[in-house]
C-alpha cells in the first residue's frame, strides 16, 4: 500500500536495540517496497523526519535509527506501543541487477538502505561494510552472504577505508568479471570516493544521497542538490546523474534554504 | 511565445513561489521543462529557518503547508545571485518583508541583483508576523507598493490572497500605486488539519495554505474580479493542473498562468505537459491566447471562435475600475 499523503498513525510493532546508537523500529503495515525508497516518520509534538527503509516483509517493515540530534533520540526511546505517523513510501530505489557481478558497499548508517537489496541480490556479491568501530557495525548477523569490514581503528576486519577494499577487488578482476553495477550508501564523501573510482574503471555505481527534506514528494525544494530534487528524482542516483551534480560531495542546503560546504550542513544535521 | 511586461517568455506558464526555486540549477531546469517565467522562493529581510515538519502535506485534492518563509536573508545569497547572473531564463524574484521598510530594503537590493521582476509576496498565511496583513487591507497595499515601487528598476508584480474580503480592490490598490501586474492567488484558507489519532494537527505550525485542485474555483473566481478591477496583466494560478484548467483561467482574465501543486501530481514536466494541452486546445477551436483572456467576461458567452470580438484591449468595455 501507499500513504503519501496525510500522515497514516502506526503503534511500535517491536523494537531491536542493536547497539547503543542502532535501533529499529518495527510497524506491522503492508507497505509498497523497493529498496532505497523511504517513508516520513512523524512523532506528534516533536517533528517529522525521512528514514530509508531497512527491513521488509509482507506484513512488517522497519526502520533503523541513529542516535544523532533531538529527533532521533526521542525515536529511540519510543516503545512497542507508541504511535508514530507514516507517509509514505517516496523517492526511486535502486535498480536491481541480476549478475553475481555487483558490489555493495556500505558505511556506518548507510547499511540501512542497503541491507534489503543485498538480500535481494546475488549471494555471489562483493559486500563490503565500513565503520569507526566493530560496535558500529550494523546488523553483524543478519546475512548470509560474506560480508568484508573495514573500520577506522581496526578493531573488525581492514583498518582503513571501504574504497581500499572495493579498488583492491576492481583491479583483482578480469575484464570480463568485472563489476557491472556497484551500490553504495554512506557519509556522502566515502561515495564520492567510490562514484570516482568507479569512474576511473568505467563502472556504473547507484549511491543514495541524503538532504535535508520537508514534503518529500518533490515540490518544496528544500532538499535540492544541484537541480535535482533527491526526495523524488532520488534519493538513489546513478553515476549518468552524479556526473552533473556538481553539488555532490560539496554543497548542501540548510534549513533556511542557503547552500553551505558539506561540512557545515553535517554538523548541523547532527545537532 | 508569450509577452509580459516587455519580458519574452517561451511559454505563458509561471512557476509559482515557493516551489522548487531553491537554487538556480532547478530554476533552470523548470524553465527548460515548459516554464516561461520562473519564481524563486520568497526572499526575506533576515535569515529564517522557516516551521519544524510536518510542513507540506498532500491531501489528494489538493495540498495544505506551512513551510514558514524560509530564506537565507537577502543578502547573505551571494553565490546564487551570482549563478544567476549568467541565466539564460526570465526570473521572478519574490520578495517579502514584515514591514514597509522591511520590504524596500529587500526590493532595492534584489532589483540590482537584475532579476526580469520583483513580486511583492503580501499574501502569505504562514507567518505570524509576514505578509498577508499587507494583502488585506488597501491602504497597506498601495503603500507597500508604492514603497517597494520607488526603489527597484524592474517590473513589480503583487501576489495577492484569497483572504482579501475584496481582491479587486486590493488588486486596485496595488495598480494606483504602481504595480505593473498582479499574481493571484496566494494560498487560500488558511486551513487546518488534525490527526483524530494523535489528537493534534499535523502540520507543527498547525495552520497552512490550502492548494492545488481544491482551491482553483476559488482562485478563478479571485482572478475574475481583479480583471474587470484593474488594467494591468494578471498571473492566474490556483489548482491548475492541465491545459483545460489554464484555458479557464485565461477566460477568467489572466494574461498568463502559474502552477505549483500541480508539479505534485504530474512531475516537473507538467509545464511542457499544460503547454501542449494548452496549444492543442487553442488549435482544436481556431482560437489563440490572445483571444481568450478575459473571454468569460463576454455577455453574449461562447464567441472565442471569432477572436475578433474579444479584445485584447486593456480598457475593454468587460473591464471596469472599482471606485
Amino acid at each position: 500500500m501507499i500513504f503519501d499523503q496525510k500522515p497514516v498513525m502506526v503503534q511500535v510493532a517491536r523494537k531491536t536495540l542493536h547497539n547503543p546508537c542502532f535501533v529499529t523500529l518495527f510497524f506491522d503495515l503492508a507497505i509498497d517496497f523497493q529498496p532505497g525508497r523511504f517513508i516520513m516518520v512523524w512523532l506528534p509534538g516533536v517533528d517529522e523526519k525521512p528514514y530509508t527503509i531497512s527491513y521488509h516483509g509482507p506484513e512488517r517493515f522497519g526502520i533503523t535509527i541513529e542516535a544523532k540530534g533531538r529527533f532521533s533520540n526521542q525515536a529511540l526511546s519510543l516503545s512497542p506501543g507508541d504511535w508514530v505517523g507514516i507517509r509514505g513510501p517516496f523517492g526511486n530505489g535502486f535498480d536491481i541487477i541480476s549478475s553475481p557481478d555487483v558490489a555493495v558497499v556500505a558505511g556506518g548508517c548507510g547499511m540501512a538502505p542497503l541491507a534489503p537489496l543485498v538480500e535481494q541480490l546475488d549471494p555471489n556479491l562483493f559486500f563490503v561494510h565500513g565503520a569507526r568501530t566493530k560496535d558500529f557495525i550494523l546488523y553483524p548477523q543478519r546475512f548470509a552472504v560474506k560480508r568484508y569490514f573495514t573500520t577506522d581503528d581496526g578493531s573488525l576486519g581492514h583498518r582503513g577505508f571501504v574504497t581500499d577494499l572495493l579498488a583492491a577487488e576492481i583491479q583483482r578482476r578480469t575484464e570480463q568479471a568485472q563489476f557491472e553495477m556497484v551500490y553504495a550508501c554512506g557519509p556522502e564523501m566515502m561515495m564520492h570516493a567510490v562514484f570516482t573510482l568507479c569512474e576511473a574503471y568505467g563502472i556504473p555505481c547507484q549511491v543514495s544521497m541524503e538532504r535535508y527534506m520537508r514534503c518529500g514528494f518533490g515540490v518544496c525544494g528544500a532538499c535540492v542538490c544541484s537541480d535535482q530534487v533527491v526526495c523524488t528524482d532520488g534519493p538513489v542516483f546513478h553515476s549518468d546523474q552524479l556526473r552533473k551534480m556538481t553539488d555532490f560531495n560539496r554543497t548542501a542546503l540548510l534549513k533556511s534554504g542557503q547552500p553551505v560546504a558539506l561540512s557545515e550542513y553535517m554538523s548541523w544535521r547532527c545537532q | 511565445m508569450a509577452e509580459f511586461l516587455g519580458i519574452q517568455l517561451k511559454t505563458p506558464l509561471v512557476l509559482a513561489s515557493g516551489i522548487l526555486g531553491n537554487n538556480a540549477g532547478i530554476l533552470s531546469r523548470v524553465h527548460g521543462a515548459g516554464c516561461g517565467l520562473v519564481t524563486m522562493k520568497s526572499i526575506g529581510p533576515n535569515r529564517r529557518d522557516g516551521h519544524n515538519n510536518p510542513t507540506v502535506i498532500d491531501l489528494g485534492c489538493g495540498m495544505i503547508n506551512a513551510v514558514g518563509l524560509p530564506t537565507p536573508g537577502f543578502d547573505n545569497m551571494d553565490a546564487e545571485w551570482q549563478a544567476l547572473a549568467d541565466r539564460d531564463f526570465p526570473l521572478n524574484a519574490s520578495i517579502y518583508g514584515g514591514s514597509i521598510a522591511e520590504f524596500a530594503e529587500v526590493a532595492r537590493f534584489v532589483s540590482d541583483q537584475g532579476p526580469d521582476c520583483i513580486e511583492i509576496n503580501i499574501s502569505c498565511p504562514n507567518s505570524d508576523h509576514h505578509g498577508m496583513l499587507f494583502g488585506v487591507d488597501e491602504k497597506a497595499a498601495h503603500a507597500v507598493t508604492a514603497a517597494v515601487k520607488r526603489v527597484i528598476d524592474v517590473p513589480l508584480i503583487a501576489k495577492l490572497t484569497p483572504a482579501a474580503p475584496d481582491i479587486g480592490r486590493i488588486a486596485k490598490a496595488c495598480e494606483d500605486a504602481g504595480a505593473d501586474a498582479i499574481c493571484a492567488i496566494n494560498t487560500a484558507g488558511p486551513g487546518m488539519v488534525i490527526d483524530i489519532e494523535a489528537k493534534m494537527p499535523v502540520l507543527a505550525f498547525k495552520k497552512g495554505g490550502l492548494s492545488g485542485p481544491m482551491i482553483k474555483p476559488i482562485a478563478v473566481r479571485c482572478v475574475y474580479d481583479i480583471f474587470r478591477a484593474v488594467s494591468i496583466p494578471i498571473i492566474g494560478l490556483g489548482g491548475v493542473t492541465t491545459g483545460e484548467d489554464a484555458v479557464e483561467m485565461f477566460m477568467a482574465g489572466a494574461t498568463l498562468v502559474g502552477m505549483g501543486s500541480a508539479v505534485r501530481y504530474r512531475g516537473i514536466q507538467v509545464f511542457d505537459k499544460v503547454n501542449r494541452e494548452l496549444v492543442d486546445w487553442l488549435g482544436a477551436h481556431e482560437t489563440n491566447r490572445e483571444a481568450v483572456i478575459g473571454a468569460a467576461h463576454h455577455p453574449a458567452g461562447r464567441t472565442f471562435n471569432d477572436p475578433v470580438s474579444i479584445s485584447n484591449d486593456r480598457s475593454s468595455q468587460y473591464r471596469k475600475s472599482t471606485p
